[in-house]
């Protein structure tokens, strides 16, 4: 293997399923779909991989207007079109009027780049499908210029989805899969580790116990997630919150000190206090 | 073995393709996993599973084909491989020219004749006692199938570890074993789109621009339009409770899939027949109601109507007032029928109900007869000729 393997970075733990996922992806230059909880990661993924491996990183941000041809190139015929009022020289060449898209510039990259396609179901329900021979062969036809584009090197592709559409299976079939988990306690640890170094044992232990305890609560719209996590240490270090007080909270079982950045929707903290509110009077 | 790993994912309902599992074996050939037996856990889930809710499938039939292998898994990691292994290997592992004689057949049935030829092959080879194939080889794999139930407990642990990846099946939850149909439904539901100009102006009008321009002398003048939106609107009838249970979970796919297609949306409830009132929540159903004859002055006109709904019930619910079960109706079920679908001249009834009993039940045959036969089956087929029939005349 002439690339070095992707093994995780200083900042980024990658559990063994995923480094193998990767690994796989760029050995066998198929595009890697990514999904799992909101703030686990999926888009640092493709960062993290490209600082791993030293590559170039382009990146394509999908919103529910985008086209898949927007990836690939525009027309511009209305600068053309102008240009052509003044008489300008340029307006000869329909080249000078192709507007390269991210797809393409990936394509053109002097290295093996990766290709951050992110959030891919937001798009329109055939989006996916109008990228298949892209995605497959690596190339496309540009209709203006009658010109074939090529990938100079097959990107790595990694495609980040949070499952608000279903994907066609055409699609699925040409890409691998991997599905973050939320991650456990121990690794949750060397997450918070990697990120704090210098944080103390026993608030971390506090912590990840709230945290833990948060994410059980029934009921809740949207549980707390590894980047929810980090903010809150960040900003119980930020505020300098013993780790006692934490403990206290547990005890007590009052709402943990800074839960803004745990708890993120109105009802939610609603029905945490509530849910409070009642274990209180029946431990009375 | 891995070809009846395969088959047995497809049998546990994975939907797994020949494509898939020939990427799987490029990927053992490119040497990207390491012999470990967790690695080839992984790298099988990476290439065959492309949803999280068929994780726990995977696991299941993982558990099952590789019972009592990991001791080979081992070996291979230390070196010693034993030389059935790689036999079988060999027959498995097809060769480029095959990857593509077999993507050239195209046919799945094509395909699995040849892999059933290469299984019996494989089989007369391994007779008595490898361990890849076993005595489950004989069997016919049909019957090794996916049992929901099924919950192996798990066998001795032959290395040190105390339990196997896939044997903690911690996707059991997503596993909803209900496929979400809800793709197809959508697809069928856009040839209900009607596409409207509104809101902001941010496209340019290409024909306009040209008219514009050649007026303004050949210099230019941009016009602009706005986005074309999906404008149909739609109104949506729910039959709830009794005969309709079965059918809720066809019916919540219709409505999220209808949901998603449609900006404009409204739904009521109803049972079995309409009278003068529909309601907007089941919880709610006996306190917060909508006059019918409200309904038809709020949405007549420009919404599309569609009903869902079985029509199974007594005929006296349809042709006799007082016939409802549940309360003293004034006028008829007929005479509601009547008046909706005079208020709703695009309007058509979604019946999930399969078509061929539909002559069965007298009332399918009465509610029919008001709808001028506008009745279609809640499949994806029926649901296309339902969409043609909103969006015609």
């Amino acid at each position: 293997m002439s690339n070095p393997r992707f093994t995780g970075t200083e900042r980024y733990v990658a559990t063994d399923d995923l480094t193998l996922s990767v690994n796989a992806a760029v050995t066998l230059g198929r595009p890697l779909l990514v999904k799992g909880e909101p703030g686990t990661g999926k888009t640092q993924l493709a960062e993290e991989v490209a600082l791993a491996l030293r590559l170039p990183l382009f990146e394509w941000h999908i919103k529910s207007t985008t086209k898949a041809q927007q990836g690939l190139y525009e027309y511009d015929a209305v600068s053309r079109l102008r240009d052509s009022q003044l008489g300008d020289d340029r307006v000869k060449d329909i080249g000078n009027y192709i507007v390269r898209g991210r797809v393409w510039e990936a394509f053109l990259s002097d290295v093996q780049p990766v290709l951050l396609i992110d959030e891919i179901d937001k798009a329109d329900i055939e989006f996916p499908n109008d990228l298949l021979r892209e995605l497959d062969r690596m190339e496309f036809f540009v209709y203006e210029t009658r010109e074939l584009v090529k990938a100079r090197h097959r990107p790595v592709i990694i495609i980040t989805s949070n499952n608000e559409k279903e994907l066609p299976d055409a699609f699925l079939r040409r890409c691998f899969f991997h599905y973050i988990r939320f991650p456990d306690a121990a690794t949750m640890e060397r997450i918070v580790d990697v990120h704090f170094p210098n944080l103390k044992r026993d608030l971390l232990r506090e912590a990840l116990q709230s945290f833990y305890a948060l994410r059980e609560v029934p009921g809740l719209k949207k549980k707390p997630s590894t980047s929810e996590l980090l903010d809150w240490i960040k900003l119980l270090l930020a505020e300098d919150i013993p780790a006692e007080a934490l403990r206290e909270t547990d005890a007590k079982k009052m709402i943990p000190p800074l839960y803004g950045a745990l708890l993120k929707n109105e009802q939610d903290v609603h029905l945490f206090e509530q849910l409070l509110f009642m274990h209180r009077r029946n431990a009375r | 073995m891995l070809v009846k790993f395969f088959l047995g994912l497809r049998a546990a309902g994975v939907p797994v393709s020949p494509t898939e599992f020939l990427t799987l074996l490029k990927a053992l050939d490119a040497r990207v996993a390491s012999g470990s037996v967790d690695d080839f856990y992984w790298l099988g889930r990476l290439c065959l599973v492309k949803d999280e809710r068929h994780f726990d499938r995977y696991d299941q039939v993982y558990g099952r084909y590789f019972e009592g292998v990991e001791a080979t898994f081992a070996a291979l990691a230390e070196g010693t491989v034993p030389a059935q292994w790689l036999e079988s290997k060999a027959a498995l592992l097809l060769s480029p020219e095959e990857q593509a004689a077999i993507r050239s057949l195209g046919g799945f049935e094509e395909l699995m004749r040849t892999l059933a030829e290469r299984l019996s092959e494989q089989k007369g080879r391994h007779e008595g006692g490898s361990k890849w194939v076993g005595t489950r080889g004989k069997s016919p794999f049909g019957n090794d199938g996916y049992n929901p139930e099924g919950v192996r407990v798990g066998g001795e642990s032959r290395n040190q570890r105390a339990v196997k990846v896939w044997e903690r099946r911690e996707f059991r939850n997503l596993d909803s074993d209900v496929e979400l149909g809800t793709r197809n439904i959508k697809l069928a539901l856009r040839r209900l789109r009607r596409f409207a100009r509104e809101g902001v102006q941010d496209q340019l009008d290409l024909e306009g621009t040209i008219e514009a321009t050649a007026r303004n002398a050949g210099y230019l003048d941009l016009k602009l339009v706005a986005e074309r939106r999906n404008a149909m609107k739609v109104l949506l009838l729910l039959d709830v409770g009794g005969s309709m249970d079965p059918y809720v979970r066809l019916c919540e796919e219709l409505f999220s899939a209808a949901r998603a297609e449609f900006r404009h949306l409204r739904q009521f409830y109803f049972h079995n027949c309409v009278y003068e009132s529909l309601w907007v929540d089941n919880r709610r159903r006996h306190s917060e109601r909508m006059p019918t004859y409200e309904l038809l002055r709020t949405y007549a006109g420009d919404y599309r109507l569609i009903i869902v709904g079985d029509a199974t019930m007594s005929p006296y619910e349809i042709n006799q007032p007082g016939g409802s079960v549940e309360h003293w109706n004034e006028e008829s079920g007929a005479t509601w029928l009547r008046r909706l679908f005079a208020a709703f001249p695009h309007s058509a009834w979604l019946n999930p109900q399969r078509e061929d009993r539909w002559q069965y039940t007298q009332t399918i045959g009465m509610t029919r007869e008001l709808l001028e036969d506008r009745m279609y089956p809640l499949t994806l087929a029926g649901i296309d000729r339902a969409a043609r029939e909103l969006r015609g005349r």
